[in-house]
């Protein structure tokens, strides 16, 4: 059984039900370790030693925020700029994610449409996200796809916002009890694409 | 040998109080039946080791004043004005209607009209002392049952008045028509009024210029002293006219109840409020006529049922007419099912004015008397049974109300350091309760709009009055450290809810707290001292975030030192040197290892696959740079 750290970060978590609603889905999940970054951080003054032993702990590694600016919120910035030290991460003796997965879980204000080149967001999600997928490949972890969200100002739809919250479990179970392929998860662009896997 | 007696009594009451009110409460009986059995006990029918009770009762009585006192400082105007409809209405029935009914049967006992009535009208009043003191034991007070009750209490207190009034007229029977009323009946109304006016603009504007002036002197005897003479005072004035004491006292209190002193004074009043009352509870139980019970038990016991059966029937009526639900009726009408300690008077008025024969008062002395001590077992029996049953039926019962002082949070010490932290959580929009022992400096921030009241924290008295008992958090702010430990200590032993935020004066007094268990210790100059180093550093060109990370930094570890010292506070070498080692590493994480780690990072990150440019720019550290000599930075080498 593989461990998951979820590395959170929501500056206004009290206003945001779709990532609340999909960390409560995770609630009692073996395994499975969620870390409040700005709850832990307020003044965004990391740990790094703290945080470098979680990291060690745990096998595959999740941010999960929100898209701000076609990128993280800025204490996943920090935290990167933090941890991610050289002689730890990356150079000739950072090989301590060697062998680890990474996963962003991004929920997006805009819709599914406006991340096409006629949207007006212009790209695709996966496009904004590849200085984390870089990151990840300097770091030896394999870049899993990540999990999307869209919309999650308008979904006024508990139900539908509850599917959502148990498929991403579902998925973070599969990951963590290694179902999946490895083909499958080489093919795959987003996460949800292995749905029909499990 | 007059002192001896007095100290003998007082032995015999006090023994019987201490050794028979925790056993009732133990038993779950309350205080109140405790007390009762006690003077039972003590009383002439079984060990008879106390004289007349009838003095002792009188001094007794005055509790129940101050019972009203504290009754009223709980109680803002506003709050007041809101029980007016029950108060007439529930009260006002109740008296009437009661009154009505026990004539009724007083006639059909073959009595005159005149007497009829006086019985009527004496027996339709309730015990303030013992429903207020065992519904709050039971904490019903503030349900809707205990409110309807307060109200009905209220009113029957108002209503003694016109009957000291109406008996002796009665007894006259019409022979001698209203001679003294009209006589001085404009005047003495004056009179009254201008003493209730008094109490009211007097408790408004000249008590809180006095007792400022009181606390001032910082001598808490004084402020109790005082605080008992003003009862004192109101109750003679009220006296002096005609009126119920404890009905004056009761208007002082609510006047008093939005002033700075209110949990000072009830803090004060309170103890001598419970030893009287209990004093009081004793001298009924005393009081008890075995004889007579021996004597006629059929009579006795008849007329008890009657009483009861009467008074309940009524309030039962009247619960229903208000929409009571039908659990509160049962509290309401159990409640006030008994005679009152003004029937004790009013019967004595009545004897004196040869309304009613010696025989008939010393049953309806003896009937009210054992009323009075039914009255907690029937709410025992309310609450086993009767309760028991409504509580099934509606799941949802209701919550008691909350009164507006269930602050979540409680800050005792208002001067430079709690002020910062209430106008944090105020600005937040969070109700605070905040308690200061400066009179002065209260003062100044009442003119501000802060609520704040007086009075010494480390007292548990005091800490109940201000609600620890139903905060959250308690913030200790003063600046005192013998006191701060004290507040602490109580706030452990007697309110284990209680989150504890506390103002470390310095180091050895964080370290005392830390020992006692307190964790969220904050220490005032800390804060203030590693933002101006930070500055510092900046001045001398450290750049801004760099030094900010120092005074982080820093503070973590400092913080990290303190909880280790913790446990070497009497062993000074070994403190002193575990500081020496923490400012080695400190030193080492701040200058060398930090500083090149970061600048590693920076230089190192773009050349990592090849490893073999020099890094296009070096991080500035004039003042560091010629202290690193021996460290060499490896992004420079």
């Amino acid at each position: 059984m593989k461990k998951i750290l979820i590395l959170f970060a929501h500056p206004s978590y009290h206003r945001s039900h779709a990532n609340k609603a999909l960390l409560q889905a995770l609630r009692k999940m073996e395994g499975v370790t969620i870390h409040d970054l700005y709850q832990c951080y307020p003044n965004m003054f990391i740990d790094v030693a703290r945080e470098q032993q979680l990291l060690l702990d745990h096998d595959i590694i999740i941010f999960q925020h929100p898209l701000y600016w076609y990128s993280s919120p800025a204490i996943i910035k920090e935290w990167m700029d933090q941890v991610l030290e050289y002689g730890f991460a990356f150079g000739p003796d950072g090989h301590a994610l060697k062998g680890k997965a990474l996963l962003s879980v991004i929920t997006t204000g805009g819709s599914q449409e406006s991340y096409t080149s006629q949207g007006h967001n212009r790209r695709a999600v996966i496009e904004y996200l590849l200085p984390f997928k870089q990151t990840a490949w300097l770091c030896g972890m394999r870049y899993l796809p990540p999990f999307v969200l869209y919309s999650y100002h308008t979904i006024q739809d508990v139900a539908l916002l509850r599917e959502t919250a148990r498929e991403y479990r579902q998925l973070l179970e599969g990951l963590r009890d290694e179902r999946f392929p490895a083909d499958e998860l080489h093919r795959a662009t987003y996460l949800t694409d292995l749905l029909e896997a499990l | 040998m007059m002192t001896d007696g007095l100290l003998f009594d007082a032995f015999i009451f006090l023994t019987a109080a201490v050794v028979s009110v925790p056993i009732a409460r133990r038993l779950g009986l309350g205080s109140v039946l405790g007390y009762l059995i006690a003077g039972i006990i003590i009383g002439p029918y079984l060990l008879n080791v106390v004289g007349k009770t009838d003095d002792v009762m009188h001094v007794a009585e005055f509790g129940v004043v101050l019972m009203l006192f504290l009754i009223g400082l709980e109680l803002k105007p506003a709050l007041l004005w809101q029980l007016k409809g029950p108060v007439l209405g529930l009260g006002g029935s109740q008296v009437l209607l009661t009154t009505v009914a026990i004539t009724i049967v007083s006639l059909l006992f073959e009595l005159r009209w005149q007497q009829a009535i006086t019985t009527g009208m004496i027996l339709a009043l309730s015990s303030t002392a013992i429903v207020l003191q065992s519904l709050t034991e039971r904490r019903q007070l503030k349900t809707e049952s205990g409110q309807a009750s307060f109200a009905v209490l209220l009113f029957q207190d108002i209503a003694v008045i016109p009957m000291l009034a109406i008996i002796p007229l009665l007894a006259a029977r019409g022979s001698v028509p209203d001679t003294a009323p009209t006589l001085g009946g404009w005047q003495d109304g004056l009179l009254i009024a201008a003493v209730i006016c008094g109490i009211i603009f007097g408790g408004h504007y000249l008590m809180r210029p006095v007792f400022r002036f009181i606390a001032q002197s910082g001598m808490r005897e004084i402020f109790v002293a005082a605080a008992l003479l003003l009862v004192i005072l109101i109750a003679l004035a009220m006296q002096s006219v005609g009126l119920s004491p404890a009905l004056g006292t009761f208007l002082a209190g609510v006047v008093l109840a939005e002033s700075e002193y209110r949990h000072e004074l009830e803090a004060n009043i309170e103890p001598f409020k419970g030893l009287l009352l209990g004093l009081f509870f004793i001298s009924v139980g005393a009081g008890i006529n075995f004889t007579l019970l021996a004597h006629e038990p059929g009579v006795v016991l008849g007329l008890l049922a009657l009483l009861i059966l009467i008074k309940c029937l009524v309030l039962q009526g009247l619960g229903g007419v208000s929409r009571m639900n039908p659990a509160h009726r049962w509290t309401f009408a159990l409640a006030l099912a008994q005679g009152s300690e003004f029937a004790f008077v009013l019967l004595t008025l009545a004897y004196q004015s040869q309304l009613l024969s010696a025989h008939l008062i010393s049953l309806l002395t003896l009937v009210v008397a054992l009323s009075m001590a039914l009255t907690p077992v029937l709410l025992i029996l309310n609450q086993r049974f009767v309760q028991r049953r409504y509580e099934e039926q509606d799941e949802e019962r209701e919550a008691d109300k909350i009164d507006e002082h269930d602050n979540p949070v409680l800050i005792v010490g208002f001067g430079r350091f709690g002020q910062v932290v209430g106008r944090l959580l105020h600005a937040h929009g969070i109700g605070t309760t905040v308690l200061d022992n400066d009179a002065g400096h209260i003062d100044v921030l009442r003119k501000f709009g802060y609520k704040v009241f007086y009075g010494d924290a480390d007292r548990l008295d005091l800490l109940y009055a201000a609600g620890a008992h139903k905060a959250k958090l308690l913030v200790v702010a003063v600046g005192n450290p013998a006191k701060s430990l004290a507040v602490c200590e109580l706030a452990q032993k007697h309110f284990p809810q209680l989150k504890l935020l506390v103002r470390a004066i310095d180091r050895p007094h964080a370290h005392q707290l830390l020992q006692q268990g307190v964790d969220m210790v904050y220490r005032e100059t800390v804060g203030s001292a590693v933002d101006l180093g930070v500055n510092a550093l900046k001045e001398l060109g450290v750049r801004a975030n760099q030094a900010w990370r120092a005074g982080q930094t820093f503070k973590q570890h400092d913080e990290k030192l303190l909880r280790e010292q913790t446990a070497f506070i009497d062993d000074e070498s070994m403190y002193i040197t575990k500081s020496v080692q923490y400012r080695h590493i400190l030193a080492e994480m701040l200058q060398a290892n930090q500083e090149d780690r970061r600048s590693e990072i920076m230089s190192a990150w773009e050349n990592t696959p090849t490893q073999e440019e020099e890094p296009e720019t070096q991080i500035q550290r004039p003042f560091f740079a010629s202290k690193n000599h021996d460290t060499p930075n490896r992004g420079e080498k």
